[in-house]
């Protein structure tokens, strides 16, 4: 049973044809990574999954269920959606706790200790426990994610969608951000991931998703497909990234 | 003729000034409230109700202040409904106030960054809930400052409200000068009295802007 | 109901009053800016005795009305030996005004240039008024282009006052005529339309003269 499909998804900016009739289905567990130049269309893609850009042609389904823009809709969807950003997006005028526990307790209406209980097992699952009552600005960029990472955890979604998240950081702090990932793939999170690193996808996925022109170019099993890559343009994409 | 003293200029003046302090406090409520609607209208996502406001902002920003005074006092009594000198100030100087702040708070907004409406949206939190708790929290804190700059706009434009004959500051002013014939006397003492008012707010702002920005 | 045709007979008032106000406007948005240009720079670059000058000028401006600038202007001025004509004291009181706020908006831009920009004209030997005109002027003024182009069309919706000295500009046109048909309301509402008309004029002409004051940014 799919998680995610796709079915001839199109995308126009205007004259920009953006996504050219996507085909995909994610199957619950699989931890999938979109790679291609910028400009192929994979954040875009993202973006479509969990409604915050609208499509023009085509479907998408999340667990059976139709993905629209609509706002009661997109709503719905953060239940089972849960997204990561390349700039992490926390909410500045609240602690790191309080941001955590915000969407819990005005969207999934939970009691504030509930939430509170949740919002601090979820910190201590990114190792962020201490900093419950600090404020983002105070975080290194590495621990902003994390603490991205736990916010969206707190809602229980059944699917993570990441956004090139490990984009704005800096290269030090790149690996406690994907250790934590990597946590999530080994207790069966599913994660759509727009990513350039390369060894993550390999390692940690299961699929890799090489999208050009606004197309599904090539996919297939990670290790496989990066080791042995069928078609010119991903090989010129691998030799340009590695 | 009355001798006037200068104690007695002095005490007209200031009595005057309650009411350019009324009227000012009067025009401040009005027009935030006005304002706020507005703003939310403005973030709706409907495209009827955001060309509306424009317009709003269009027309009352791009009129003077004093063309809309005598549109709400003579235009609106030749119109049949009759209206004080004061309740048409009140009035114009409401929607004077509500288009720039509109506006100002539209510019205060628009500086938060896109993805704090996106991680709202993602979490599952209603427009409102957004506003209430991500978007409003922290616009507030960026528009205290350029707001209260605002206040002494609408503290100098209440002055225009003399000239529709409500008896404020600048109107008694006139009438002062009328009688006395001493107008650099007067008209001097009117600005400092205006000044006095202004520039404490003037200087509040700056001060709210320089906090705001040390903070950031 | 309303009658506008009642204003018809009465458009040779209209214009000659729009006329006026278009004359002092035009008038004193170039020497308000002039002056404002002259007091930012002082206060930017100039030494402390300017830089104070300038701060008190600006301050009293900005924190009292117009409209008691204006009747100081005309009425209390001649108390001590300053007559003026009601066009000279609207003219003067505009650019007074106008120079006020435009030297708190063009000095905002000066801050912004870097010093690094200044220190390259330096170094090419230019002396402080080549360093002015020609390197730190057109980027300066373009980051507060949009604001000053607000402020003169403020400004020139603010000289409706001028009319209570009895300059005969637009809003003593309206005047005129509301007295003479009793048409308040109809006259007032084309008046506003008239403001609102010139106000967008003003915007159209600011942003065709900024094509042309900014033309490096188009050539890429």
């Amino acid at each position: 049973m799919s998680l995610v499909n796709l079915h001839q998804v199109h995308k126009y900016y205007g004259d920009h044809h953006v996504l050219k009739g996507i085909d995909l289905d994610i199957k619950a567990g699989e931890v999938v990574s979109i790679i291609g130049r910028s400009g192929s269309g994979k954040s875009t893609l993202l973006r479509c999954i969990n409604g915050l850009e609208q499509y023009q042609k085509g479907g998408i389904t999340l667990d059976g269920k139709e993905v629209t823009t609509d706002d009661i809709q997109v709503r719905r969807l953060a239940l089972s959606v849960g997204m990561i950003f390349q700039n992490f997006n926390l909410f500045p005028h609240m602690t790191v706790g309080e941001n955590v526990m915000l969407a819990p307790t005005i969207v999934l209406k939970k009691s504030k200790a509930e939430a509170e209980a949740t919002a601090r097992a979820m910190l201590e699952k990114v190792g962020l426990a201490e900093k419950f009552d600090s404020f983002p600005e105070k975080l290194s960029g590495g621990q902003q994610q994390r603490v991205a990472i736990a916010r969206a955890l707190a809602m229980s979604p059944k699917v993570l969608l990441c956004d090139e998240i490990t984009s704005a950081l800096d290269p030090e702090l790149v690996g406690e951000v994907l250790k934590v990932l990597e946590q999530l793939a080994k207790e069966g999170m599913t994660l759509i991931l727009v990513t350039h690193e390369m060894n993550f996808a390999r390692d940690v996925g299961s699929r890799v998703v090489f999208m050009h022109q606004g197309k599904v170019w090539e996919q297939g099993d990670s290790k496989t497909l990066l080791s042995n890559p069928q078609t010119d343009e991903l090989k010129q994409f691998m030799g340009a990234v590695l | 003729m009355i001798e006037f003293s200068n104690y007695d200029i002095l005490r007209n003046l200031l009595f005057a000034t309650q009411w350019t302090i009324l009227l000012s406090l009067a025009a401040f409520v009005g027009g935030t409230t006005v304002a706020l609607a507005l703003t939310a209208m403005r973030l709706t996502r409907n495209a009827i109700m955001r060309t509306l406001v424009r317009m709003y902002v269009e027309l009352f920003q791009g009129t003077p202040l004093l063309m809309q005074m005598f549109l709400c006092f003579f235009g609106l009594s030749m119109l049949g409904y009759e209206i004080s000198a004061w309740g048409a100030a009140i009035l114009s100087l409401t929607f004077f106030t509500s288009a720039f702040l509109v506006e100002i708070w539209r510019g205060c907004i628009d500086t938060l960054p896109k993805g704090q409406w996106e991680a709202s949206r993602c979490l599952g939190l209603s427009f409102l809930q957004t506003l209430r708790f991500i978007i409003l929290p922290q616009a507030i804190r960026v528009a205290t400052a350029p707001t209260v700059g605002f206040s002494v706009q609408v503290i100098k434009g209440t002055a225009l409200a003399s000239v529709i004959g409500f008896v404020e500051l600048t109107k008694v002013g006139t009438m002062l000068n009328n009688a006395t014939f001493e107008p650099f006397k007067v008209f001097t003492l009117v600005a400092l009295i205006y000044f006095m008012l202004c520039y404490p707010l003037s200087l509040y702002s700056k001060h709210l802007e320089k906090k705001f920005n040390v903070s950031r | 109901m309303l009658y506008f045709s009642d204003l018809l007979q009465y458009s040779d008032v209209f214009f000659s009053g729009l006329m006026t106000t278009v004359e002092l406007t035009v008038l004193t948005t170039f020497l308000g800016v002039a002056l404002g240009t002259t007091c930012a720079t002082l206060r930017q670059y100039g030494n402390l005795a300017g830089q104070r000058i300038v701060s008190v000028y600006v301050e009293l401006i900005r924190n009292t009305p117009f409209i008691v600038q204006l009747f100081f202007i005309f009425f209390g001025l001649p108390a001590i030996g300053i007559m003026l004509s009601p066009w000279e004291a609207s003219m003067i009181a505009l650019t007074i005004n106008l120079g006020a706020y435009s030297t708190e908006i063009i000095r905002a831009g000066l801050a912004s240039i870097s010093k690094g920009q200044v220190e390259a004209a330096k170094v090419l030997g230019l002396n402080f008024r080549q360093t002015l005109t020609r390197v730190i002027f057109i980027p300066a003024f373009e980051k507060i282009y949009p604001a000053l182009t607000s402020q003169c069309i403020i400004v020139m919706l603010g000289s409706a006052v001028i009319s209570q000295i009895s300059v005969q500009d637009l809003t003593y046109a309206a005047n005129l005529v509301q007295s003479r048909n009793f048409r308040a309301f109809e006259s007032y509402l084309v008046t506003a339309l008239l403001y609102l008309g010139l106000s967008i004029l003003l915007r159209f002409a600011f942003n065709a003269l900024g094509k042309r004051l900014f033309a490096y940014r188009s050539v890429q």
